[in-house]
């Protein structure tokens, strides 16, 4: 019986307990990441943002937490009760599924699987259920409208970030997310990682992500003057909280995607003294947060698509120009058999 | 192969406090919260009007329309993952197969772009 | 009972369950997502089977891309229930028919099946070995080369989709006015802009 716990259920607690200690980080990253992007937005109007709740409203995120907690929340009377509470469960497991393969230090992942790049595609490939499980399911105009909206949105970009993966995966030969990151370890450092050599792939990532997470300039799910607050318009208290959190995850996914496949992980800018006593896992906190405030940067200065730009934009720019460059970097490696064997 | 279930369970048990934490946080407000609905509260929002009628309503066939051509897209970066990661060592003759499976649809993709079926309207 | 019997065990189940769902449920759209519930426990048998990228690509295409385009269908339908009910006796013959002679088909399908006699010789171990190369590298090697006719046909396969859901699908709107980026972007204050002089009192 004691062999049996140690063998069996022993393994199994230490992995609840790093998932806990993984979770529990991400959601307070989270808690500041939802601060910064307020603060960012607010610099660049030139207002303060949060700043009451604690020393510069550091606290903002945890007040709002509780508050989501304590509100009421309301099923509407037409709703399909079953689904109208699953699409927020559903949209942030999905979400924060994403983290149990991503490495976040040399061998410091949950799960480390030959198909981490694909797991991932897999899953961000389902986000779209919880919206249009949520905008089915509230029986309400703009919620419908909406997720029809925001599943055509995000189907069009994934496809273009498909072929963004194929290219690094090209230079790669693994779809294993941390031989991702050793493959682009080197001795000029920074200029190693493949946003160079692959920077028309960066940029066009860093756009679809932006689509396919429904961040503005392409939030035109939730376009407050057309669709009023979209698919979560019948939402309140903590449903709403779990779509936030959800959408919120996903960016972070997303941020952390651009950073293992262009920004080398955790690897230090320089392999040099100074950089290398920083430990791999601040590095890639580091790298996450620039690419989140590339984001927030984006919601603060861009104005909002049109949607018939927008689908143009997926499938007549960055379809064609995404699978170009599948055939020119193939070609190129090939050519100079540079191509992993 | 056993090996591999092993690679895949902490993502199940990952997966499963994960979903502790989402439903918690989804069952806390129904505990805790004040409560008191009434039908004006609970009919759907439509800017103060009464819905005029059922939401679920007919749409374009555009959306049905791009779905059909992301499965076959879908499809065709499906078929590009083993590729990429082998293309190394297949040589000159899986890359030239690649790139006739590559040209075939490249042919619908222009056929797509030259119907119109890439615009909205 | 190992953990991997008891995950078999766990997905097989909900596997069947959801798939009697599908057909059992009253809600069309319910029903679908039953059928994305049945496609990922499917996934989970393909990872218990080793096929770790077969799994993922079922959850890719299928749950990803087609389950997406039957949300949309059965949204779009707009069914009414009552009135589908109420024809429900007029075609029950009928129905009934398609169903008798789809059994009878499939009780002499199997009962005239046979297990080919010599079927373990067949059985071949895969060619790269599974401890030398992973199953998505073991699937590259020879999806390209070995298997290259299959291949191009399912690149033909995909063109006729393509075509086909274009022929079927695409309704051109009349009168609709486009954005044309390029000619927005070529214009100049030359080609735009007139200035007049305009006398006091006229008008142009």
């Amino acid at each position: 019986m004691i062999d049996f716990f140690w063998t069996q259920i022993f393994p199994i607690l230490i992995i609840v307990g790093q998932s806990l200690l993984l979770l529990s980080a991400l959601l307070i990253f989270i808690a500041y990441i939802l601060l910064a992007d307020r603060k960012i937005w607010a610099a660049v109007q030139m207002r303060r943002g949060p700043n009451v709740v604690g020393p510069f409203g550091l606290f903002q995120s945890f007040a709002d937490l509780l508050k989501f907690v304590l509100k009421e929340p309301i099923i509407p009377s037409g709703a399909n009760k079953g689904v109208f509470l699953l699409a927020p469960l559903v949209s942030c497991i999905l979400a924060l599924a994403a983290w149990a393969v991503i490495p976040v230090h040399p061998g410091w992942s949950i799960a480390d699987i030959n198909v981490g790049v694909l797991y991932i595609f897999a899953i961000s490939s389902l986000g779209v259920y919880g919206i249009i499980m949520g905008g089915w399911a509230s029986n309400s105009k703009y919620p419908f409208l909406s997720a029809l909206r925001s599943a055509a949105q995000m189907v069009s970009y994934e496809v273009s970030i498909g072929f963004v993966i194929i290219t690094v995966l090209m230079c790669v030969g693994s779809l294993n997310l941390t031989k991702i990151v050793e493959a682009q370890d080197g001795p000029l450092g920074m200029f190693q990682w493949y946003w160079l050599p692959l920077f028309p792939m960066f940029v066009i990532f860093y756009i679809s992500a932006l689509a396919e997470t429904n961040r503005p300039p392409f939030d035109l799910v939730e376009a407050e003057s057309e669709l009023v607050a979209g698919f979560m318009v019948e939402y309140s208290s903590t449903p709403y909280l779990l779509f936030m959190l959800g959408e919120y995850v996903a960016i972070v996914t997303m941020c952390a995607m651009a950073t293992i496949l262009f920004l080398g992980g955790w690897l230090p800018p320089f392999a040099v003294a100074p950089f290398t006593w920083v430990p791999g896992v601040v590095w890639f906190v580091l790298k996450v947060s620039f690419m989140f405030f590339l984001f927030a940067m984006a919601k603060a200065i861009v104005p909002r698509y049109r949607y018939d730009q927008l689908m143009r934009l997926g499938w007549k720019v960055f379809l064609p120009i995404t699978l170009f460059m599948v055939v020119v970097v193939a070609t190129v490696l090939q050519v100079t058999g540079w191509a992993p064997k | 192969m056993t090996a591999l279930i092993v690679d895949y369970l902490p993502i199940v048990v990952f997966l499963g406090v994960a979903a502790f934490i989402g439903l918690a946080l989804l069952i806390s407000p129904f505990v805790v919260a004040y409560s008191s609905p009434d039908p004006e509260k609970l009919s759907a929002y439509e800017c103060g009007f009464n819905a005029f009628d059922d939401a679920r309503m007919k749409f374009d066939v555009r959306f049905y329309l791009v779905a059909i051509l992301f499965i076959i897209f879908d499809l065709e970066v499906a078929f590009l993952f083993p590729w990429a990661i082998t293309f190394g060592k297949l040589g000159w003759f899986g890359f030239w197969s690649m790139m006739v499976f590559l040209g075939v649809l490249t042919v619908g993709y222009i056929y797509e772009w030259r119907k119109g079926a890439l615009e909205w309207d | 009972m190992s953990i991997v019997g008891l995950f078999f065990y766990l997905f097989a189940f909900v596997l069947l369950a959801s798939a009697f769902m599908v057909i059992a449920a009253r809600n069309p759209v319910h029903s679908v997502l039953f059928l994305i519930l049945a496609f990922v426990n499917a996934a989970g048998l393909f990872l218990i089977l080793g096929a770790e990228f077969l799994a993922m690509i079922l959850v890719v295409v299928y749950v990803g891309a087609v389950a997406v385009l039957f949300l949309f269908v059965v949204m779009m339908l707009d069914v009414d229930f009552a009135e589908l009910r109420q024809g429900f006796m007029q075609y029950l013959p009928v129905g009934a028919m398609v169903g008798l002679i789809f059994l009878v088909e499939l009780l002499l399908v199997v009962g005239a099946w046979v297990t080919a006699p010599n079927i373990n010789a067949a059985i071949k171990a895969p060619i790269p070995p599974l401890s030398q190369a992973t199953n998505t590298e073991a699937i590259g090697l020879v999806l390209y080369t070995t298997y290259i006719h299959y291949f191009q046909l399912a690149g033909i396969v995909l063109l006729v989709a393509m075509i086909g859901a274009i022929v079927l699908t695409l309704r051109h709107k009349p009168n609709v006015k486009r954005q044309n980026i390029a000619a927005q972007i070529a214009r100049t204050p030359a080609d735009s802009v007139e200035v007049r002089k305009v006398k006091s009192g006229r008008g142009l």
